[in-house]
């Protein structure tokens, strides 16, 4: 399970970092998304991978998985969409305001690099 | 604190003058005075400790961890300087306050002056030499406030960049010089360093640490070839150079030497660098005096050169010329200052200071005069005025010296560079004030008030005093200091005026006669200094510069081009080399036992792949990159509740709808598609760097999942604590409320900023450009029925129903999944809907409560919350909980805990609601263009409707306004 998890963060954060170098707003925007997903997985699976122990007070209970790295990420995953929705707005008011939604505020010249 | 409160008196003073400036000059003046009286009368009291050759110090401790203290100590050494600082402070406050104009902020130059003045005898009393350097540094940066003082000036702005990049440069090398030296004494506390000498000269570190000290103190002295930057510092005020030149700035360097003299000095290396590059700083800037006929010019270079002599009188590495060096520190400082003050009076007075313009001063301005001659006489080294002892000192001092095989030389070029002084200090007296009376001056010069007089006066009787009975004047304050600065190396030499016929003496007298010479052959020889080649230390320094900003330039605009995506790849592409270089080594799996893996959850992982590389495909469609992106949100929160955090799982499912909302919202306004644009090299890049940051991620993860913890991690304590201390069972809550409740107070705080920003930036869109673009809207086509009945209905019956989950979804979130973000965000959704279905208008006439003032209240109940418990003497935000039993919900707790997290609930809700309402609103400018009303637009009671018409009236009307 170890090694799923870890792929999969790693191909969130490939594909959010390939977003993150797109030219427009938007792709840029769902590529912070991927990379926040990426984020926040990875410092929840810090506190390690265990099936069926939430941290949930139980006498009853076998054990409890790592509380803190989840109270960190909860937050995290609330500041994210603040960052997000910041984000989207200024790609939408950028857009508004210059009539391009490239990441440079106007359209790219011929010459590209 | 005694020590520490000389130094903070001027530092903290430095408020006082401008917020006194309203009640007058004077009493700015005065205050200012009083700062300074103060601090020199709380250092008086420690003279006779002092003169007693104790040696006080004190330390707080400070930064430990780095070596850094807040230690100062007091020696003779420090004593000397210090008094020096305070003492002629006093006098330069007072000509100040009548030499500068109504037209200038005294109360800033006051400030600037505190500042400086603090700085500076932070420098001397430092024992920790971190302490010292930040004070250093200190007063080049004050120095620059001072020297552009003027600022309207363009040489004044000109003259303090220079003075600050020279000496902060070198002070920089002087921060690495003091921590090799620190490293090589095994102490960073001067007095322990001063006292391991033979360790530190017998180090490797000796002579790297010598060489940028030695680096430090020639940038701050002005000694050849930094000398530059002090002539042109002289677009100052007066008081100003008179300050920094005489008593302060540009000895900071000569204090360094004389304070590091025990340890660094005594080697060959040291005597040929120190004594050498004094020797030809002395000659070069004391021939450059002679022609210069800018008054403070010519007294800037005799300046340079004076530094010059000391230096190279602690060069020569005996004690005796130490005390000759010290004795020579008081002389000049006494008459240095008064010159500059007297040429600030004649440039004042007479409105130009070029000596060409001047001359036949004395009859107008016979008081002036009087001081000036003296004092340059003094300079000159005519008997009986201290400059004249001082000068016999140093004769005494080199005239044995042998400098690295070169016979005679040096006390030659010794002799040359006191002829050359002879000259200038000469031509100060003789080119300006004597000679007849001129009829051309620019205004009519006569004496000043005596305001400004009178401190060049009190400067000129020590320089008298001194001459005639220098032992009883001056002895006891050098020796101390020699002693101090030597380590008790100095001779306990007795001060004389007459010395007996001494070789000294003849060699005094001869260079007199040069002087003179070379002051009577005074117009050929600047002829012949006008065609020969002089190099431009200020071109040499500006193409320097000039020549570093363009590098700069040329990789900054390699690397950032104002194009985002190259700037992004740079930084993504420098971070992976970092990660590699330095993480390579953490990548290997560990010996944790794994977890077993199941069929659903290969399922799971293959479809959240399979979406994440799909949208990375399909990127450019952009609906359809969105929906596919929530999947992979969901399948993250699936993933949160396979491995035991349901917390999680519920924000990450909540968060998840939010944000598709608002996104679809934004793609409203923007284009559907993204252009296909870059290059298949660009994408070439960006995929290796995309999958390099993937490999190095995942392989990092990997490598933490598969090792058991180094240390216990402290989330035992948190599980065992929950339910005694915190009163509840769901630990992740309970670190959320209570043990990081800190952490979760700055969270919702930047939570609520981001969504005002939010909200500015949406605000203003309904004006400008945009407001303009959104009018011209091509609105695309939609379906007919835009509030669906279906939705509409299921909406507004479903309301009151996820109202009540989510106050459920609150209440039990101490002890079960749940807690005030989740429902927070619950609630958000609930009401978000009724907006999707019913259309901005309907639900904005229902709204019953401003959103900012959500914001604000959750922000209030929680700080309020944390508040609270200092009204129980215990610290913020502690908590306390009591049992509540209600009827069907069974038992509440009442936490304070509860109350804070309520505050987070309001908030969540609050942002949620301004950040989409506000975007909806946007939407909303376009809808009422969308053709005829459908059934459900309208609303069914009269009422609202009204209010819903005038709300579409309102803001139909809000682009005409």
């Amino acid at each position: 399970m170890e090694a799923l998890v870890a792929s999969g963060v790693g191909v969130l954060t490939a594909v959010g970092v390939y977003l993150c170098l797109r030219g427009r707003t938007f792709p840029v925007v769902l590529g912070l998304s991927f990379l926040s997903y990426a984020v926040n997985v990875f410092l929840f699976a810090t506190g390690r991978l265990v099936v069926g122990r939430p941290p949930i007070i139980d006498p009853a209970a076998p054990g409890y998985t790592d509380p803190l790295p989840q109270a960190l990420v909860l937050t995290a995953i609330v500041i994210s969409f603040g960052m997000t929705a910041l984000v989207v707005v200024l790609a939408l008011r950028g857009f508004l305001e210059a009539g391009s939604d490239h990441v440079d505020g106007r359209e790219p010249r011929d010459e590209r690099r | 604190m005694d020590l520490a409160a000389i130094v903070l008196v001027p530092l903290l003073g430095a408020v006082l003058p401008p917020l006194l400036i309203r009640s007058g000059r004077d009493a700015c003046a005065l205050v200012t005075g009083a700062v300074t009286a103060v601090a020199l009368a709380l250092l008086l009291v420690r003279a006779p400790a002092v003169f007693r050759g104790e040696l006080l110090r004190e330390s707080v401790s400070w930064l430990p961890q780095a070596g850094l203290e807040a230690s100062f100590f007091l020696d003779g050494f420090g004593f000397f300087f210090a008094f020096l600082i305070l003492l002629v402070g006093i006098l330069i406050i007072a000509y100040a306050r009548f030499y500068l104009s109504r037209e200038d902020p005294l109360g800033k130059f006051y400030s600037f002056l505190l500042l400086f003045q603090g700085a500076m005898v932070g420098i001397v009393l430092s024992d920790n030499v971190l302490l010292l350097v930040v004070f250093w540094e200190l007063t080049s940066l004050s120095s620059f406030l001072l020297i552009g003082y003027w600022r309207h000036l363009p040489e004044a702005r000109e003259g303090a960049r220079m003075a600050l990049v020279v000496t902060g440069a070198g002070g920089l090398a002087l921060l690495a010089g003091l921590l090799l030296l620190g490293e090589a004494a095994g102490s960073r506390e001067l007095t322990t360093i001063l006292a391991r000498g033979e360790e530190v000269r017998a180090s490797p570190l000796y002579l790297p640490a010598l060489l940028l000290v030695l680096l430090g103190a020639f940038t701050k002295s002005a000694q050849f070839p930094f000398h530059f930057w002090l002539p042109h510092a002289m677009a100052a005020p007066t008081p100003v150079s008179a300050y920094l030149h005489s008593a302060t700035m540009v000895k900071a360097g000569l204090f360094l030497l004389g304070r590091l003299w025990p340890v660094l000095a005594g080697t060959e290396v040291w005597f040929l660098l120190v004594s050498g590059t004094g020797l030809l700083t002395m000659l070069v800037a004391a021939w450059i005096a002679i022609f210069k006929d800018d008054l403070k010019a010519l007294l800037a270079f005799s300046t340079v050169s004076h530094l010059g002599l000391v230096t190279l009188l602690l060069g020569l590495g005996t004690g005796s010329a130490v005390l000759a060096g010290v004795f020579h520190i008081v002389n000049h400082a006494s008459f240095k200052a008064a010159l500059f003050m007297t040429a600030g009076i004649v440039d004042h007075e007479a409105g130009t200071r070029d000596a060409r313009r001047l001359g036949g001063l004395f009859r107008l301005m016979p008081i002036t005069g009087s001081l000036a001659v003296l004092a340059s006489l003094s300079m000159a080294g005519v008997p009986p005025l201290n400059g004249f002892l001082s000068k016999e000192l140093l004769l005494e001092e080199t005239l044995p010296v042998q400098w690295w095989s070169t016979g005679r030389l040096f006390p030659l070029l010794v002799l040359a560079a006191a002829a050359c002084s002879v000259a200038y200090s000469l031509r100060y007296a003789v080119h300006v004030f004597l000679g007849p009376v001129r009829g051309d001056y620019p205004r009519h010069p006569h004496d000043p008030s005596p305001g400004m007089w009178l401190p060049a006066a009190v400067l000129c009787l020590p320089v008298v005093a001194i001459g005639l009975f220098p032992d009883a004047i001056a002895g006891p304050l050098v020796r101390v200091a020699a002693e101090a600065a030597t380590a008790g190396a100095a001779p306990p030499t007795i001060l004389e005026l007459w010395h007996g016929p001494t070789p000294a003496l003849f060699a005094s007298l001869l260079a007199f006669l040069c002087g003179l010479l070379l002051l009577a052959a005074y117009a050929p020889l600047c002829r012949l200094r006008e065609r020969s080649w002089r190099p431009e230390a200020k071109a040499m320094y500006e193409a320097a510069v000039a020549a570093l900003a363009a590098a700069a330039r040329r990789t900054s605009d390699a690397i950032h081009d104002e194009r985002l995506q190259r700037t992004v790849a740079w930084a993504l592409f420098a971070i992976l080399l970092v990660g590699l270089a330095t993480g390579a080594g953490a990548f290997a799996a560990g010996t944790r036992p794994p977890v077993p893996v199941t069929a659903p959850a290969t399922v799971l992982w293959a479809a959240g792949v399979a979406c994440a590389l799909a949208v990375a495909v399909l990127h450019r469609q952009r609906l359809l990159a969105l929906v596919v992106t929530s999947v992979v949100g969901l399948i993250v929160s699936l993933t949160f509740v396979w491995f035991s955090a349901p917390d999680l799982a519920l924000t990450q499912l909540s968060v998840e709808i939010v944000t598709t909302v608002l996104m679809l919202l934004a793609l409203n306004y923007l284009p559907r598609e993204s252009p296909r644009e870059s290059t298949p090299a660009r994408r070439a890049r960006d995929l290796a760097i995309a999958l390099g940051s993937g490999l190095g991620v995942g392989a990092l993860l990997y490598a933490i999942l598969t090792s058991d913890f180094a240390l216990p991690t402290i989330s035992a304590y948190h599980v065992a604590e929950s339910k005694p201390g915190g009163g509840g069972t769901n630990v992740v809550n309970v670190i959320l409320v209570d043990f990081r409740g800190y952490d979760t107070l700055g969270e919702i705080i930047v939570l609520a900023i981001a969504a005002l920003a939010i909200f500015a930036v949406l605000d203003s869109t309904f004006r400008g450009v945009a407001a303009e673009r959104l009018r011209h809207w091509e609105a695309l086509p939609r379906a007919a029925d835009r509030h669906p009945m279906m939705l509409v209905v299921a909406t507004r019956v479903m309301l009151p129903l996820a109202l009540a989950v989510g106050v459920y979804i609150f209440l039990r979130g101490h002890n079960q999944p749940g807690g005030g973000f989740i429902a927070g965000l619950v609630v958000g959704v609930a009401l978000i809907v009724q907006y999707m279905a019913s259309g901005w208008a309907w639900a904005r006439a229902r709204t019953r409560i401003d959103y900012h003032a959500l914001v604000g209240a959750g922000v209030f109940v929680a700080v309020a919350t944390g508040i609270g418990s200092w009204f129980f003497d215990r610290p913020f935000l502690t908590s306390t909980y009591g049992y509540l039993h209600l009827p069907l919900v069974g038992a509440v707790e009442l936490a304070s805990a509860a109350l804070f997290d309520l505050g987070v609930f309001l908030t969540v809700v609050g942002v949620v609601m301004l950040v989409l309402a506000n975007l909806a609103r946007v939407s909303a400018r376009i809808e009422p263009r969308l053709g005829p009303p459908a059934p459900m637009d309208s609303v069914p009671r009269p009422e609202p409707r009204a209010a819903a018409e005038a709300a579409l009236a309102a803001q139909r009307a809000e682009p005409e306004s």
